[in-house]
């Protein structure tokens, strides 16, 4: 009898800025104050499953701006990055500047470096194997606040392994054709108190720029820009907040809810952005500008039934 | 009584029980809270309830907000449901290094710190909610007496355990976390584990709370700590 010892694993060289393993997030948990979580970018995220054979909804990792730096030990698999990143590949003699949703195959002794990301915050990489990871609540999610998920709801750093249980046995390589579109206008349903703002602060709102902040993080953008004036009263009772909701304190400096946040809160409500924009919304690095346009609830939905039919066209061209 | 249903976004209802902050209110909230997640309706994948809201998300892709607000309007919450709320008894120590707004207190509410001591623990609380960081539970009503603001400026770091008052409610940091309550003591009572993922919030909505005053010595040999 043979006895197999299957030691493939990542060495972590460097961990990057907020390098963590994604998945789809938890759900059902807001009432006892654990929020969503999972990956930012869903189509980036279930395009680099896809282009790895995985399960569309596999973990995967997720880094901000820089990413990490891995060196592999084992047998051959396949891997891919998504997003808009500039990654090296270092084989044994050579090193090459790797594409985005394209995988490749990664040997015994090569190296992954995932530089940065390019204009944007957040990447994607997708190995074609199963990785040995803790689930809390169906997911293997990182809260870092709550300290929840895998690698004990802490990012990963270097000096850390990423071991893997069974690698996929289809290593066909894999590509498709994606370019993260930019956006500048996001699309929002009017907030709860919408009336709690002045005539000029509602207009300021839906026709001035703001600035994303440096104070953004996967809890919540924070956008600088004209003060948004509130008439009635810079304080709510406590109550749910949902991703994508904009709350405006008392400094008047727009806050947009994102997927680690806070599950309840007592800042008024402006607005909400629409589900279609948030793949993209979530992209935009420190120093983008932006405008808000107001959309109807009906149109909303039209437009992210589309957005989702894109996406599964764009997942059925990769064979 | 559910007053109205709009919506928050286009994944989410926003359900408003009125502007009346009480416990009645908040049992209704808490009645549809329970009632929906029986029901398992097809879509929802997140309930939020608070002193007088429900906040009911959904996946877009299965649902749409006319759908589910159709269901929950013609939800029967007449049924009657397992009541299993409990009381909990939940020791707090007020000693120096834990009472880190007592001279804050004392000046904003001109009281000794033992008078608001004796009003604090002379009394039973109500669950309202849990939220903002896991397992932190918003109780009430504080004694009239003891009603202030927030700080001005807060913190970046409450310690866990911090056990903290703000207008009519009381709230236990579940973890280390920014915040602004005025902190009256320090319970070494785990609030929120996250070990046990059935029921991992010592508090849930409806339960009722004691404080017990312990002393340093107490605390500092209590299981949990």
């Amino acid at each position: 009898m043979r006895v197999v010892m299957t030691s493939n694993y990542f060495e972590i060289l460097r961990g990057g800025i907020n390098t963590t393993f994604q998945d789809k997030g938890r759900e059902n948990l807001y009432h006892i104050g654990i929020p969503f979580s999972g990956v930012m970018d869903n189509r980036n995220f279930l395009l680099a499953n896809k282009l790895v054979g995985n399960h569309l909804t596999a973990p995967v990792i997720e880094f901000a701006y820089q990413g990490p730096h891995l060196r592999y030990t084992g047998d051959q698999l396949n891997f891919v990055i998504t997003g808009d990143v500039i990654f090296k590949i270092k084989k044994k003699d050579y090193e090459i500047d790797g594409d985005c949703y394209h995988s490749y195959h990664l040997e015994n002794g090569d190296e992954i470096n995932i530089i940065s990301t390019n204009k944007s915050v957040y990447g994607y990489f997708a190995i074609g194997s199963e990785i040995d990871l803790k689930f809390q609540w169906n997911s293997c999610s990182i809260n870092t606040k709550a300290n929840i998920g895998s690698n004990n709801g802490k990012k990963l750093d270097s000096g850390q392994k990423i071991n893997l249980l069974k690698i996929n046995s289809d290593k066909t390589l894999k590509n498709v054709n994606y370019i993260n579109n930019k956006i500048e206008n996001i699309r929002v349903i009017k907030g709860t108190n919408f009336d709690y703002f002045s005539d000029e602060g509602k207009k300021i709102f839906f026709e001035k720029e703001f600035i994303v902040s440096k104070l953004s993080d996967r809890m919540g953008m924070r956008l600088e820009g004209p003060k948004i004036e509130n008439i009635v009263n810079t304080n709510i009772k406590s109550e749910g907040l949902v991703k994508g909701v904009i709350q405006v304190p008392a400094d008047g400096n727009p806050i947009i809810m994102l997927s680690d946040h806070g599950t309840v809160g007592g800042y008024p409500k402006i607005g909400v952005v629409v589900s279609v924009d948030y793949d993209r919304l979530v992209q935009l690095a420190p120093g983008s500008k932006v405008k808000f346009q107001e959309i109807e609830l009906s149109d909303a939905e039209t437009l992210f039934k589309l957005y989702e039919m894109e996406t599964k066209n764009l997942l059925n061209q990769i064979l | 009584m559910l007053k109205n249903i709009s919506n928050l976004g286009d994944a989410a209802l926003y359900c408003d029980f009125g502007i009346q902050v009480n416990k009645a209110t908040n049992l209704e909230v808490i009645k549809y809270f329970n009632t929906i997640r029986e029901k398992k309706i097809k879509g929802i994948n997140n309930l939020t309830p608070s002193y007088n809201k429900l906040i009911i998300s959904f996946d877009l892709r299965v649902t749409t907000f006319s759908e589910i607000k159709n269901k929950i309007e013609n939800l029967d919450t007449t049924i009657e449901q397992n009541k299993n709320n409990k009381k909990i008894e939940v020791p707090v120590c007020c000693e120096e290094n834990f009472a880190l707004d007592k001279s804050r207190l004392e000046k904003k509410l001109n009281l000794s710190y033992q008078e608001i001591l004796t009003k604090f623990f002379d009394k039973e609380y109500f669950c309202y909610m849990t939220g903002f960081i896991a397992g932190m539970p918003f109780l009430g009503d504080i004694d009239e007496n003891l009603r202030t603001q927030r700080l001005e400026t807060p913190r970046v770091k409450v310690p866990q355990g911090s056990v903290g008052i703000t207008e009519q409610f009381a709230n236990i940091y579940s973890f280390d976390s920014p915040g602004g309550w005025n902190i009256i003591g320090n319970t070494p009572l785990k609030v929120f584990d996250d070990s046990k993922e059935r029921d991992p919030n010592l508090i849930n909505p409806g339960d009722t709370i004691v404080f017990k005053k312990i002393s340093r010595q107490e605390y500092e040999s209590s299981n949990d700590k």
